[in-house]
C-alpha cells in the first residue's frame, strides 16, 4: 500500500494556465481546485456525487470533480466556471441565457449546471426538451424548479453552435 | 392605503442585478472564505437513536495528528447553552437541550463530541478515534407510536412525549355534526422532508484583534442569530458580528439555532484562532432540521349538496427529539389555524399536539404549517367531492369565501384574518389557462382506452409577514414583527440601502432596488443594497414567512419617502419657496406654476452634505433609518391545477402540465415572482411525488441518510410550470404586496395528490398518502383490483 501521507506532484492546465501541486493521494480534485488553487466558483453540494455542483471539464468532457482524485488529473487540461469568462470577457452565451431567463436564484448549483449544459450542447446541438431535461439530470437545482434553466438552454442552443 | 402612483420600476421584469457574480463563479459563500490560521471542527454524532452515554474517551483523538482540542458534552456542561426555542406556545413543556449531549443521546446525528484540528481531514480522522460507551434504549420515531401507552419516554418533564396542546374552536362543530347528512373521516399523513438547500450549513468563527468576534454563516436571520449566539455562548452582543454572505438556499432551514453555530464561536474563543465547521451533505441529513412530519385525523360534516357544515381536526406534529427554534408553533398556530383554507366553514374544531420522538428536530421549511394547513382543507374538500361524486371545481366554488367577504375571519377566528382576495376570479383564470373543460373530456375519452389521466385542483390562502410585534408576543414569540431599512444618500445623490431582510437567492438586490428607485426617482443603477452584515446593517429580523417584500419592502418604501420628504425641505430652502409649493417629479424638485428652474435630486443631496443653505432647524445629511412595524399581515392566495397520467401497470406517474395562478398582490418583479412559484411548486411536487424521510421504526436509524436515498427531483422528474398572476393589492401595507415564496410549496402537494387520485378514480381509490411513488400506487391499484375481483 502506498503511504497515505506521501505527497504526490501533479501538473495540469487549468483555465489555460499551468498548475503544479503536491497533494495527498486522497485529495479530491474539487478540493484541489477550490482550496489549493482558490477557484471557488466550483462548489461542493453533496458527498455522494449526486448534485453536480462541482462539475468541471477535464479534457473537454464534463466531469463531477468530486469523483476524481487530484492525482488522476495529472497531465490533463481542466476548465472551470472561471475559465468561461477570462478577465473582462463578456458572458459566455450559456451564462448570458441564464441571466436573460432568470435561470438561477441562489447561484450555488449554477457553475456546475452551466458546465453540464456546455456538455449537453456539444452532444445535442439542437436538443429537444427531453434531451435538455435528461442532459442536466446529473445536476440538482433546488431553487428554480428547472423551468427557467430549460428555457435558458433552449435559448442558448441556437447561439452555442456559432464559434 | 396603497401609494405607488409614480411607478416606474415596480412591475417590471428586470433581469437580476446579482446574476453576473453568481454566473461567473464569483459568488462568495461561507465555504469560500479563507482566513489565515483557520482550524477545522468536526463533530462526532450519535449512531444511536436513543442511548445513555456512559463514557466518552477522547484520549486517542487528543493524541491524533494535528488535533488542537477535543471536547465531550460533559466538558461543555454549564459552559454554554442550553439551546432554547424562540417561539414557545403558551403552556409548552420545553425539554432541556444541551449543545452537546451530556449523558443521553436522543436522535441519530445528535452531537456527542467534537474535535478541532489543523485540517478537516485530520479532524475527521480524529473523530474516528473517539471511543464512546453507549447503552442503547428503546427508541420511537413515529408521532402516533410516541403518544401510545408504554412508548419510550424522551424527557422527564414531557410526559407522554407531548410538549404542547393547542386548541382552536369556532362555531359549534358538535352541532354541525348533528345537523350533517353525513360525516366523512380521513387520516392524512404529511410526510417528513429534508429542506435540502444546495449549500449545506457552514460556520466560521473568528476572534478579532479588537476583542470582537466575527461569525460567518449562511443565516436567513443575521440579527436574530447575533442575539441568540451572543446569549447562548456568552459574548456581548455588540461585540459579535454576523456576516451572512451569499447563501445557497435557505427555505427555512437556515433560520434556526444549531449546536455548530454555538460550538464554533466557543472553541474559537477558547483557542484564540478562527475555527470553521462545514456540514457534509450526509451530515446535513441528520443535523439540519427536517420539515412537516404530521399525522392528521379529519372529520368533515357535510350536506349532500356539497355544503361543508363543519370540520374537526386532530393533529400530531412530530418535532423530533427537542424543540427546535419555532417547533412548538408549526403544528399548532401555523397549521390548524389555517385548516379551513379558502372555504367558509363556520364550525371548526382543532386539537394539535406537539410530539417529541427520537428523530432529527423538525422546524420551519418553506411554508411551515401552512402547507400542512392547506393540505387539511384541500384533502377534506376533495374527499367530499369524491364521495358525493361532485365536480372538484364546483364544490370549491360553492364553499369559497366570496370577494365581498374580505377582510375575512375564518370560523370567527380572533387571530386569523385574510385581508383580501378573489378566489372565483383566480379559479376562472386557472381553468381557462388549463383548458379544464377540454381536458376533462380528454380524461373521459382516454379512460375508455385504459389510459388513466387525472386533473388535480388545489386552492390556498395563508398569512405572511407576521406582525405586528405585540401580536407575536401573544403567541409566545421572543421576537418582533418589524423590519428595518436605512436609506443613505451620498453627496452625489446615489443611494445605499441597508435592509434587515436577507436574500438567499430571492434577488433582493433587484427587487428592493425597484422599490426604492420608484420612491427616490433615481436610476436603479444608482442604488446599492447591503444585507447580511450586522456591523453594516443597523437591525433586522431577516427573511422567512414570505415577509421580505411585504415587511422589508414596505420598510424601505416608507424610509425612502422620508428621504424625499427631507430632500423636499432642503429643496424648498434652496429655491426660497415654501415647502408645500415644492413637488417632486421625474427626479426633479419643481415649483409648479412658476418659472423657477428645477433642482435635481443630486444637487439637493449635495446641499444636504455641505449644509450651506439648510432651512432653520433642519439637520445636515440625507440618511434615514426606519423600524417599520406593520399593522397587519397579507394573505396571498392561489388556484393550482395539475394534469397527470398514471401507468396502472407500473404505478409510474407522468406529470403532463401544471398551471399556477397566484394572487400575491402587487408584483414587484413578475420575472422573479414566477421564479419563486416555479421553485416552490417543484418543492411541493417533490413532497407529493418523491421525497420522504424514512426511519427504521425498530431502532430509529435514519434510512434516507444521503442524497442517494432521499429523492430530490431532477429536471426529468418535473414538468414545465405555467405561472400566472392576479393582482389584488393587500390593504395592509403601502405597496400592496403580499408574500410569494411559500405559495408553490403550499399548493402543489394537494394539487398533485388530487390529480393522481382523479386518475385512479376508476379503481375506486379515494386516498393515498404522499409521496405517491410507483410502488405505493402500484400496490393500491393491485389491492383495488384484487378487492374488485373478490
Amino acid at each position: 500500500m502506498s503511504d497515505p501521507d506521501k505527497l504526490h506532484d501533479v501538473t495540469f492546465a487549468i483555465n489555460g494556465k499551468q498548475a503544479r501541486l503536491a497533494v495527498e493521494p486522497r485529495r479530491l480534485l474539487v478540493h484541489a481546485i477550490r482550496e489549493d488553487l482558490g477557484l471557488t466558483g466550483t462548489h461542493v453540494g453533496c458527498d455522494t456525487s449526486q448534485c453536480g455542483a462541482c462539475t468541471v471539464e477535464i479534457d473537454g468532457q464534463a466531469v463531477k470533480s468530486c469523483t476524481v482524485l487530484t492525482v488522476m488529473a495529472d497531465g490533463t487540461s481542466i476548465t472551470t466556471i472561471e475559465g468561461l469568462t477570462p478577465s473582462g470577457a463578456a458572458l459566455h452565451p450559456i451564462q448570458a441565457a441564464f441571466h436573460e431567463h432568470h435561470a438561477l436564484q441562489c447561484g450555488f448549483c449554477t457553475s456546475g449546471m452551466v458546465m453540464s449544459v456546455r456538455q449537453l450542447l456539444r452532444d445535442h446541438p439542437a436538443p429537444s426538451e427531453d434531451d435538455i431535461r435528461h442532459g442536466i439530470a446529473g445536476n440538482i437545482c433546488r431553487c428554480t424548479g428547472y423551468h427557467n434553466i430549460v428555457r435558458a438552454v433552449q435559448s442558448a442552443a441556437g447561439k452555442e453552435r456559432q464559434p | 392605503m396603497n401609494d405607488i402612483s409614480a411607478t416606474r420600476y415596480i412591475g417590471q421584469s428586470l433581469k437580476r442585478r446579482e446574476d453576473h457574480r453568481l454566473l461567473t463563479g464569483k459568488g462568495r459563500y461561507v465555504d469560500d472564505i479563507k482566513l489565515p490560521g483557520l482550524l477545522h471542527m468536526a463533530i462526532l454524532r450519535s449512531p444511536h437513536a436513543h442511548a445513555d452515554i456512559k463514557r466518552v474517551d477522547l484520549s486517542a483523538a487528543r493524541a491524533a495528528p494535528g488535533v488542537r482540542l477535543a471536547l465531550s458534552g460533559k466538558d461543555l456542561d454549564g459552559k454554554l447553552g442550553p439551546i432554547v426555542p424562540n417561539w414557545i406556545i403558551p403552556g409548552t413543556k420545553v425539554p432541556f437541550r444541551a449543545v452537546v449531549a451530556i449523558d443521553r443521546a436522543r436522535f441519530v446525528g445528535e452531537c456527542v463530541a467534537l474535535v478541532v484540528a489543523e485540517t478537516l481531514a485530520q479532524a475527521y480522522d480524529a473523530v474516528g478515534q473517539i471511543d464512546v460507551d453507549y447503552e442503547t434504549l428503546p427508541a420511537v420515531t413515529d408521532e402516533v407510536a410516541a403518544i401510545a401507552d408504554g412508548a419510550p419516554q424522551l424527557h422527564d418533564n414531557v410526559p407522554s412525549n407531548i410538549t404542547t396542546v393547542y386548541k382552536v374552536r369556532g362555531g359549534d362543530y358538535a352541532k354541525a355534526a348533528v345537523e350533517a347528512d353525513e360525516i366523512i373521516k380521513l387520516r392524512i399523513v404529511n410526510n417528513r422532508l429534508i429542506p435540502t438547500c444546495m449549500e449545506t450549513r457552514s460556520v466560521i468563527a473568528a476572534p478579532e484583534a479588537d476583542d470582537t468576534f466575527t461569525v460567518y454563516m449562511p443565516s436567513q436571520v443575521p440579527h436574530m442569530h447575533r442575539r441568540w449566539i451572543a446569549e447562548t455562548v456568552g459574548i456581548p452582543e455588540h461585540r459579535l458580528r454576523i456576516v451572512a454572505p451569499d447563501i445557497g438556499g435557505g427555505f427555512g432551514a437556515k433560520m434556526h439555532l444549531y449546536p455548530e453555530e454555538l460550538l464554533c464561536p466557543y472553541v474559537a474563543r477558547e483557542l484564540g484562532v478562527p475555527v470553521k465547521w462545514w456540514e457534509s451533505r450526509s451530515e446535513s441529513h441528520q443535523s439540519t432540521s427536517h420539515g412537516r412530519a404530521h399525522t392528521e385525523d379529519l372529520e368533515i360534516a357535510i350536506k349532500h349538496d356539497g355544503t361543508i357544515l363543519g370540520l374537526k381536526v386532530s393533529t400530531l406534529g412530530n418535532v423530533g427529539a427537542y424543540l427546535s427554534n419555532m417547533a412548538s408553533g408549526g403544528p399548532t398556530v401555523n397549521t390548524v389555524n389555517f385548516g379551513t383554507g379558502t372555504y367558509k366553514i363556520a364550525n371548526y374544531e382543532a386539537l394539535s399536539r406537539v410530539v417529541v420522538t427520537n428523530t432529527v428536530p423538525v422546524d420551519a421549511y418553506r411554508g411551515y404549517g401552512r402547507p400542512e394547513g392547506a393540505y387539511i382543507a384541500e384533502r377534506a374538500i376533495d374527499a367530499v367531492a369524491r364521495h358525493l361524486k361532485l365536480d372538484q371545481v364546483e364544490i370549491r366554488r360553492k364553499n369559497f369565501i366570496q370577494r365581498a367577504d374580505f377582510p375575512y375571519r375564518p370560523y370567527g377566528s380572533m387571530g386569523v384574518i385574510y385581508d383580501s382576495g378573489d378566489y372565483q376570479s383566480l379559479m376562472e383564470k386557472a381553468l381557462a389557462a388549463f383548458d379544464y373543460d377540454g381536458r376533462r373530456k380528454e380524461c373521459e375519452t382516454l379512460r375508455r382506452d385504459g389510459v388513466y389521466r387525472g386533473i388535480g385542483v388545489a386552492t390556498y390562502t395563508h398569512m405572511c409577514g407576521m406582525a405586528p410585534s405585540r401580536r407575536l408576543a401573544a403567541s409566545g414569540f421572543d421576537r418582533g414583527g418589524w423590519e428595518s431599512a436605512r436609506v443613505a444618500i451620498d453627496s452625489s445623490g446615489r443611494a445605499t440601502i441597508y435592509s434587515g431582510s436577507m436574500s438567499q437567492g430571492h434577488g433582493h438586490v433587484t427587487s428592493l432596488s425597484q422599490i426604492a428607485a420608484d420612491v427616490l426617482q433615481i436610476p436603479i443603477e444608482n442604488i446599492d443594497v447591503i444585507q447580511g452584515d450586522t456591523r453594516q446593517v443597523q437591525a433586522g429580523h431577516g427573511t422567512f414567512n414570505s415577509r421580505s417584500m411585504a415587511v422589508g419592502g414596505s420598510s424601505l418604501h416608507v424610509c425612502s419617502q422620508r428621504i424625499v420628504d427631507k430632500a423636499r425641505k432642503i429643496a424648498a430652502g434652496m429655491l426660497e419657496v415654501d415647502e408645500k409649493d415644492v413637488a417632486y417629479s421625474g427626479g426633479l424638485f419643481i415649483v409648479p406654476g412658476t418659472d423657477i428652474a428645477p433642482l435635481s435630486f443630486a444637487r439637493v443631496a449635495r446641499m444636504a452634505y455641505v449644509g450651506h443653505k439648510l432651512p432653520d432647524g433642519l439637520t445636515p445629511g440625507l440618511d434615514e433609518t426606519l423600524f417599520y412595524d406593520p399593522t397587519g399581515m397579507s394573505a396571498p392566495s392561489g388556484v393550482h391545477l395539475a394534469y397527470v397520467e398514471v401507468d396502472a401497470e407500473t404505478g409510474q406517474v407522468r406529470i403532463i402540465d401544471y398551471v399556477a395562478v397566484d394572487d400575491v398582490g402587487t408584483l414587484i418583479n413578475p420575472l422573479l415572482a414566477a421564479g419563486q412559484i416555479h421553485g416552490g411548486v417543484v418543492q411541493g411536487i417533490a413532497q407529493a411525488m418523491y421525497e420522504e424521510v424514512s426511519y427504521d421504526p425498530d431502532n430509529g436509524q435514519l434510512l434516507t441518510g444521503s442524497l442517494l436515498d432521499y429523492a430530490v427531483p431532477r429536471a426529468e422528474h418535473v414538468p414545465n410550470i405555467t405561472s400566472l398572476f392576479q393582482e389584488t393589492p393587500s390593504p395592509t401595507n403601502p405597496i400592496g404586496v403580499k408574500g410569494i415564496g411559500e405559495s408553490g410549496s403550499i399548493a402543489a402537494p394537494p394539487c398533485m395528490v388530487h390529480a393522481v387520485l382523479d386518475a385512479l378514480a376508476p379503481f375506486g381509490i379515494t386516498h393515498l398518502d404522499m409521496p405517491l411513488t410507483p410502488p405505493r400506487i402500484w400496490a393500491a391499484v393491485q389491492a383495488a383490483q384484487t378487492g374488485a375481483s373478490r
